[in-house]
């Protein structure tokens, strides 16, 4: 079947098996690796990409759910010059990531979070986390990069 | 995954129409559950029908005494619709409880009903409200609606369209999730309107269920104290890793008794 939809900013068409799932047209039609692919049941958020400007788990939507939809991934958040997103950049500041496996669904997420709750405690960054699991950071800096990284958003 | 045919119908009737033709079609709303359940191989339907784009199933309105929402609203819209925080705050807090933003972004209210997951939180929002299920055929109150573990009264083909909630004049939902799934090792809703009191439980069996036993004491003596001694027999209660039928009996009346706390320091 054919679906069209807009994957970070340009218009994409293509005919895809109705099973295909959003994560995989993403990585291996699109070539867009920084989607990751962590647990492939939805449960740990790596594949945390927005879908008409909503988090959502692609590993848990199928492409024709995007069909018509707006779709960004983490390699549509920096500025035309390379500049990371403010986010980005607050997390490589607080050091929010070890291996990095993580850290592409853990931004999109912490994105949707601030977009959402403007001025959120700590309590609700971790509530408003936990569909993304890290097996290594301990969560402590990536509270705190979303911290630094919602000040960062709402001074832009 | 297995290959299947995908339908994406712009009306009620074409994809009832679709449903009633295909060999073995399913409907797929937020697909939060049928996905993991496809990949798993549980079910091989021969088609999907995506309800997406059916304008018929979106909308909150309030209409007089009761809100009504549509079967493709969203988790995340229920918990932060203003018209459903006036209305019932215990439902936007129940439907903010569910899995994590991820899921409450994709997932629906009419799915999450028409899969019935024992230990899902809508189902006693639906019951312990006293809600009505309106579908593509006919209406069917949520006191007949829930059947049995993953069993509902929707028939093969029958699309649920919107659920109305009558407004109580208190309620509150309190779960006691299971921290890896999210899902509710017991939850409990408490409502008191016009139609009465109203008890029920999810999590604790095979599916949803009333307690008429705390609706009675409690339309006596709305207090948490008026039930503080009624037990829910553990005999047909789940027994699973995360907890036994006794403990699970425990937490319905600890629940309980918190969420009618909870409903008078709202009201
Ligand atoms: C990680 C994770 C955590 C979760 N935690 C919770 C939780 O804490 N509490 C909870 O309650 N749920 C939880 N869920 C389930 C979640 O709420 C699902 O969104 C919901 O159960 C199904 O909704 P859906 O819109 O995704 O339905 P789908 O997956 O699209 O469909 C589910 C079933 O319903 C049928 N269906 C869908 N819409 C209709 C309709 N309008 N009419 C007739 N049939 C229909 C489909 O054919 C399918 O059989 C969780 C899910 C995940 C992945
Ligand atoms: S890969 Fe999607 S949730 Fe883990
Ligand atoms: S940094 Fe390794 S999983 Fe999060």
């Amino acid at each position: 079947m054919n679906v069209s939809l807009t994957v970070n900013g340009k218009a994409v068409s293509a005919e895809v098996e109705p099973r295909t799932l959003l994560v995989e047209f993403l990585r291996d039609e699109l070539g867009l690796t920084g989607t990751h692919v962590g647990c492939d049941t939805g449960q740990c958020g790596a594949c945390t990409v927005h879908l008409d400007g909503r988090a959502v788990k692609a590993c848990s939507v199928l492409v024709g759910q995007a069909d018509g939809a707006e779709v960004l991934t983490i390699e549509g958040l920096a500025g035309e010059d390379g500049s990371l997103h403010p986010m980005q950049a607050a997390f490589h500041e607080q050091h929010g990531l070890q291996c990095g496996f993580c850290t592409p669904g853990m931004v999109m997420a912490a994105i949707d979070l601030v977009r959402s709750y403007p001025g959120a405690s700590d309590t609700t960054i971790r509530a408003q986390l936990e569909g993304n699991l890290c097996r290594c950071t301990g969560y402590e800096n990536i509270v705190r990069a979303v911290r630094t990284g919602a000040a960062n958003m709402e001074a832009q | 995954m297995h290959a299947f045919e995908y339908h994406r119908p712009k009306t009620l009737d074409e994809a009832a129409a679709v449903l009633a033709r295909a060999e073995d079609a399913s409907p797929v709303a937020g697909g939060q559950t049928l996905l993991q359940t496809l990949r798993q191989r549980l079910a091989e339907p021969s088609d999907l029908v995506d309800l997406r784009g059916i304008p018929d199933l979106y909308g909150i309105t309030r209409e007089g005494d009761s809100l009504r929402i549509g079967a493709m609203v969203r988790h995340n819209e229920v918990a932060r619709s203003r018209e459903v925080e006036q209305a019932i705050p215990a439902l936007a807090g129940l439907a903010g409880g569910i899995g994590d933003a991820q899921v409450r972004n994709m997932g629906t209210l009419g799915g999450s009903i028409a899969n019935n997951d024992p230990a899902a939180d809508y189902p006693a929002g639906l019951l312990g409200l006293g809600a009505t299920v309106h579908t593509s055929q006919r209406t069917i109150p949520a006191d007949e609606f829930f059947v049995d573990m993953f069993e509902t009264a929707l028939e093969p083909g029958e699309i649920v369209r919107s659920v109305d909630f009558p407004i109580p004049q208190r309620a509150s939902y309190i779960k006691f999730a299971q921290p890896a799934s999210r899902f509710a090792l017991v939850g409990v809703m408490v409502s008191q309107g016009a139609g009465g009191v109203r008890v029920a439980v999810t999590g604790a069996g095979p599916a949803v269920f009333r307690v008429p036993d705390m609706e009675q004491a409690l339309a006596l003596d709305f207090s948490a104290d008026a039930i503080r001694d009624i037990r829910v027999p553990a005999d047909e209660l789940n027994d699973d890793i995360h907890g036994t039928p006794e403990y699970r009996a425990h937490l319905v009346t600890v629940l309980a008794r918190r969420a009618v706390e909870a409903a008078l320091n709202a009201g």
